[in-house]
C-alpha cells in the first residue's frame, strides 16, 4: 500500500507547478503550433475519456447513467450553467433508478 | 492596504459565492468518489484545499483506488490539469509587467476554471484582490465539499449516493460540450474520445487491461497528437 498523504502531496505539487510555471517564467506567447495545438485539445479529450464510460459505474443502474449522460449533454450544449448541469444530472439519475430499481 | 483594494474584494467575495455553491456540490460527489480510495474526510479536506482542481483529483483518486505507482500519479496530475497551463499562460499576458512576484504565486495557486473565467472576463490589466474576494468562498466551499462528501456518502443511502455522484461528471460535460457548438473540430474530437475511451475499456487487447489512469494517460497523449497533427490550429486559444 501505498501512503496516501504523499499521494496528496505530489497531487499538489504537480498540480501547483502547472498552474505556477507560465505565471513566472512566460514573458511571450507560445509559438510552436504543435504544442499550442496539443495543449488546447488535450482538455477535451482527457475530460471526455474520463467521463465516459465512468459515468455508467458510477450509477447504481447504468440504464440511469446513460440517461442522464444523454440529458447532461444536451443541458450544455443548451448552455445551462454548471451548477445546473451537475444538477440535472443528479436528479435524471434519482428519477430513473427510483421507477427502474 | 488601499480602500479601493478592500472594494475589490468585495465585488469578487459576491461573484465567489454562486461559484462556492457549484463547487459544494461538485466536491461533494468527488467526496463519495474518494471514499472509494479510503480517504478520510481530512485527508479530503487537504486535498482539495491544496489541489483546486476537479478533474484533476479525481484522476489522483483514481489513481489511489487502483494503489498505483507515484510515477502513475505525477504523469496522470500532469494530464488532467493540462488546461491549466494553457489559463496560466493566458493568464500571464494579462499581468502587469511590474505586478508583485508574490501575486503571481498566489493567483497561480487557484487557477480553476471558474475562477480564471470571472478574473480574465474583467476589463483592463489583472487586479489580484476582486480575484482573493472569490477565491474565499470557492476554495472553502471546495474543501468542505469533499470532507462532507466523504462522511455523509458512508451513511447516506446508496440511491443518494448513486445519484449524487454523478455531478461531477455533469460539471465535466457542462466544460466540454459549449465549445462544440462553435468548434466543430471539437465535437469530432469529444465523439472520438468517447468512442475509444468505451472500447479501450471493455474490448480492446491490451488497452483493457491497463488502469483507468493509465488507459486515460495513453489514450490522451494518442488522440490530441493526431488531432494537432490534423488540425493545426494558428489562432490563440
Amino acid at each position: 500500500m501505498h501512503n496516501p498523504w504523499i499521494y496528496i502531496l505530489i497531487m499538489a505539487t504537480v498540480t501547483y507547478v502547472i498552474r505556477v510555471l507560465p505565471m513566472i517564467l512566460l514573458r511571450k506567447p507560445i509559438n510552436n503550433i504543435f504544442i499550442k495545438s496539443f495543449l488546447y485539445y488535450v482538455p477535451y479529450v482527457t475530460l471526455a475519456i474520463m467521463t465516459f464510460p465512468a459515468i455508467i459505474e458510477a450509477c447504481e443502474s447504468s440504464v440511469a447513467a446513460y440517461i442522464s449522460l444523454i440529458v447532461g449533454i444536451i443541458a450544455a450544449y443548451k448552455k445551462v450553467s454548471l451548477i445546473g448541469v451537475a444538477s440535472i444530472c443528479c436528479l435524471v439519475v434519482l428519477f430513473v433508478e427510483s421507477i427502474v430499481l | 492596504m488601499i480602500k479601493s483594494n478592500w472594494k475589490l474584494i468585495k465585488e469578487g467575495l459576491i461573484d465567489g459565492v454562486p461559484i462556492g455553491l457549484g463547487y459544494f456540490a461538485v466536491a461533494f460527489s468527488l467526496g463519495i468518489l474518494a471514499t472509494k480510495a479510503n480517504l478520510t474526510a481530512l485527508q479530503g479536506f487537504v486535498a482539495s484545499l491544496l489541489c483546486n482542481a476537479s478533474a484533476g483529483e479525481y484522476a489522483g483518486f483514481l489513481v489511489i483506488i487502483s494503489n498505483a505507482s507515484y510515477l502513475q500519479m505525477i504523469i496522470m496530475t500532469l494530464v488532467a490539469n493540462m488546461r491549466y497551463l494553457l489559463m496560466s499562460a493566458s493568464l500571464s499576458q494579462r499581468c502587469d509587467k511590474d505586478l508583485n512576484i508574490k501575486h503571481r504565486l498566489i493567483l497561480s495557486f487557484y487557477i480553476t476554471d471558474e475562477l480564471f473565467g470571472i478574473t480574465i472576463a474583467r476589463k483592463g490589466k489583472l487586479n489580484p484582490y476582486y480575484t482573493y474576494g472569490a477565491i474565499l468562498p470557492a476554495t472553502l466551499m471546495w474543501s468542505l465539499g469533499t470532507a462532507i462528501g466523504i462522511i455523509a456518502g458512508e451513511v447516506l443511502p446508496t440511491r443518494i449516493v448513486s445519484a449524487l455522484s454523478v455531478a461531477l461528471y455533469g460539471m465535466f460535460l457542462a466544460i466540454i460540450i459549449p465549445p462544440c457548438k462553435e468548434d466543430k473540430r471539437i465535437l469530432c474530437l469529444i465523439i472520438t474520445s468517447f468512442t475509444l475511451s468505451f472500447l479501450g475499456s471493455y474490448y480492446l487487447p491490451y488497452l483493457k487491461d491497463l488502469s483507468n489512469g493509465t488507459r486515460t494517460i495513453i489514450l490522451t497523449i494518442i488522440i490530441a497528437s493526431i488531432a494537432s497533427i490534423i488540425w493545426p490550429r494558428r489562432e490563440d486559444a
